[in-house]
């Protein structure tokens, strides 16, 4: 599903990513551990073309595609999603409207004609009670006066309507309480279908624990380390990153 | 990656650069201009080319004399060049070739037809909008008002000011320069002495007017300024919703438009005044473009009397303009509902005046200022509560939206309160908006373009929502259109 090759990226003159390579296959999730700085978020931001970040060398494919050679709204009609770990207020445009531009953007791309309204509010009635988020929060303006669980919990609403094939969770732990998580995490996992890969960026076990990952890596400067299962988090979570550092040197 | 982003928005800028205001057409027609310049003999020119009676002659003789003795205001936060009035037609007919004028579809030019059409007013009444009744001017004359035979079955009178003067000079007379007299400013004195054609519109007592009344103005000939003079009067327990639209050709050079618009308002009695206004707004550049100096005010002369301006202002080069009420009746209630749209190097000042006089008066003012490019938009609004006016209320809120960097957004609020049981609040905002919302739009598929539309229009629906329907979603597209490829 997502190759990347030899990957180096600049954020102005500060080259973050220094040479990252990852295969994802279909159905595959993949946990992105490291410390702060070590480039976790520039990788993600990369994936879906954050245009504040400048690819200098490499190759990204998804699904036999070249990502590089797509803006950002080509690369989601594509079917990639990322969860915010810092989802943004939009003032003056409810999240039906946003919602409503978002899904009918996907379906001109695919050549769709937009939803009827009517069958439009339908989906957007199921998928709210798949991931229990409530409906006042649906007229109001996007992410404003929305919590921090709020928040969370609405990108993983937005997920669900656009119905990606790959998610990026971008430390969506952060800021959460064990309950607010579990809600998050579970509503993830009832979106997943044999063919969704996901990126779960975190610093901590305890969301790996509701989202199992097939494998685990660790970036440290730049570079994927150091790539290992479940058990791999796991040990980051018990003895920190100090000793793969070790094992570097 | 960030080089690409910038290629893919350069190129998004420079396709809607290239992409030509939508009315900047000119329209072939013979059309009679009189010889640039100004003086008495060119105020008397005017006055006999539509046939005037002596007291209006009188009436724009000594405004012109006023005007004479009076200077371009500068206290504006826009660069008005300095305008050479020598160098301006004072009035330009381009139905002349009709000599009877335009009474009938038949005798109009058939290119003033098509121009109509064009610009989506259907002249022929079985084409019109449902509900709507339009007078369409062109530079200085009235080419067409539709339905006028169906709005006076109910005594409604609507037609051009000069048809007004003509059939009706008693009603004209009795409330003309009543509410904006000629020495109230500069370019109200310059209108009064030149004023050219508009409409006029008299709803008798207690009449609600079947129909939406608007009138569309249209700038075509060269060097030639256009001088606009509209009155509305609703008589007591009536009602009349107003609309008005301009547009004008692209234009090197700047094209002066200094209206009036004057409407009194009796007891009971209620009047919409809706605006959109897209004069040409020069390019990207700052070349040309239309200069808007406008003087509107409504006289809220009966008790429990009602009246709102709503404007969409996308256009111009220079807009200057204060819609405004006098509460002078009791109980009188006045709102203003304004979105000011400047792009590249546009500049508006604009706002209203609120003056309480009489007791129990409410007025509301909500102005939504959205800036773009190099463009400088202005909100100055004045509040006043004079020594009678007990429990008066003002509630004002006005914000400010930028798009991108070098454009600017100020607000002037003045206040003048005389009386203490008043009420006055004053809220104001400003926002922008930023990379990381339109990342935020394009990471869910929407493109910066609808990004842009939507988070616009969101923020002006407050405004929005008061405009009729079918004019609200003509103002929607126009927001979209007027900012694209401001962002980026």
């Amino acid at each position: 599903m997502l190759e990347i090759k030899n990957l180096h990226a600049k954020v102005g003159d500060k080259e973050i990513l220094k040479g990252v390579n990852l295969t994802i296959r279909d159905g595959e999730t993949h946990a992105l551990m490291g410390t702060n700085g070590a480039g976790k978020s520039t990788l993600s931001n990369v994936i879906v073309g954050n245009p504040s970040y400048e690819v200098t060398e490499g190759s990204i494919t998804f699904n036999g595609k070249d990502l590089l050679t797509m803006n950002t709204e080509e690369r989601a009609h594509a079917g990639i999603f990322m969860s915010f770990q810092a989802p943004i207020e939009i003032p003056g445009v409810s999240m039906t409207n946003f919602m409503r531009a978002a899904v009918n953007a996907r379906r001109e791309a695919q050549g769709k004609e937009p939803l009827k309204s009517t069958d439009f509010l339908k989906i957007m009635r199921e998928k709210r009670k798949l991931v229990e988020i409530d409906q006042k929060l649906m007229n109001r303006s996007v992410n404003e006066g929305f919590s921090g669980g709020e928040r969370k919990r609405n990108e993983i609403f937005q997920m669900a309507m656009l119905e990606p094939t790959l998610c990026i969770l971008d430390e969506t732990d952060s800021g959460l309480d064990v309950d607010a998580l579990r809600i998050v995490a579970e509503g993830f996992n009832k979106l997943r279908t044999a063919q969704t890969s996901a990126i779960v960026i975190t610093h901590y076990q305890r969301l790996l624990d509701y989202i199992r990952p097939d494998v685990v890596h660790v970036l440290i400067d730049g570079k994927i380390v150091k790539t290992g299962t479940a058990a791999l988090a796991q040990q980051i979570e018990e003895q920190g990153f100090d000793w793969i550092k070790e094992e570097l040197a | 990656m960030r080089e690409e982003g910038k290629e893919v928005k350069n190129e998004f800028v420079r396709s809607v650069a290239e992409k030509k205001y939508e009315f900047g057409f000119t329209t072939e027609v013979h059309t009679e201009i009189i010889e640039k310049g100004l003086n008495e003999e060119v105020v008397r020119l005017i006055s006999e080319k539509k046939g005037e009676p002596d007291w209006l002659l009188q009436f724009r003789l000594e405004a012109y004399r006023h005007w004479l003795t009076q200077a371009q205001p500068t206290w504006g936060h826009v660069h008005l060049p300095e305008i050479d009035y020598q160098a301006i037609s004072y009035y330009a007919d381009p139905t002349a070739k009709s000599k009877k004028g335009a009474q009938s579809a038949e005798e109009i030019d058939p290119e003033l037809m098509k121009t109509f059409d064009k610009l989506g007013i259907p002249l022929e009444e079985r084409l019109a909008l449902s509900g709507t009744a339009v007078d369409a001017v062109m530079d200085s004359v009235s080419v067409k008002t539709t339905f006028k035979e169906k709005l006076s079955e109910k005594g409604i009178i609507f037609c051009s000011i000069s048809e007004a003067v003509k059939n009706h000079p008693d009603l004209v007379r009795q409330y003309l320069g009543s509410v904006v007299p000629y020495r109230d400013n500069y370019f109200a004195a310059l209108n009064s002495a030149v004023f050219s054609d508009g409409s006029f519109v008299y709803i008798p007592k207690n009449t609600r007017c079947p129909m939406e009344l608007s009138t569309y103005f249209r700038i075509n000939a060269r060097n030639t300024g256009q001088f606009e003079r509209t009155l509305i009067v609703c008589d007591e327990g009536s009602y009349v919703s107003y609309l008005e639209g301009c547009t004008a050709p692209m234009r090197d050079e700047n094209q002066l438009h200094a209206a009036i618009v004057e409407i009194v308002v009796m007891d009971n009695a209620e009047v919409k005044y809706s605006t959109v206004q897209n004069w040409y707004p020069g390019d990207a550049e700052g070349k040309g473009g239309v200069l808007n100096l406008v003087t509107k005010r409504g006289d809220l002369r009966g008790v429990n009397s009602k009246l709102s301006w709503t404007q969409v202002e996308t256009g111009s080069a220079i807009t200057w303009k204060y819609p405004s009420c006098v509460l002078r009746g009791d109980n009188s209630v006045a709102e203003f509902y304004s979105v000011a749209v400047t792009n590249n190097h546009q500049e508006a000042d604009t706002g209203t005046k609120m003056i309480h006089l009489g007791k129990n008066t409410r007025s509301t003012i909500i102005s939504k200022g959205i800036s773009a490019g190099k463009s400088q938009n202005s909100y100055r609004g004045l509040v006043r509560v004079g020594k009678q006016a007990d429990n008066a209320r003002n509630y004002s809120s006005c914000d400010s939206l930028l798009l991108g960097s070098q454009c600017g957004a100020h607000t002037f609020p003045y206040m003048d309160i005389h009386n203490n049981t008043a009420t006055v609040e004053h809220e104001a905002t400003t926002s922008k908006i930023n990379e990381d919302q339109l990342f935020y739009c394009n990471q869910r598929g929407i493109s910066t373009e609808e990004a842009v539309g939507l988070i616009v229009n969101g923020y002006a629906k407050d405004v929005l929502n008061k405009l009729p329907m079918e004019f609200a979603v003509e103002a929607q597209k126009l927001l979209s259109v007027s900012l694209e490829g401001t962002v980026g």
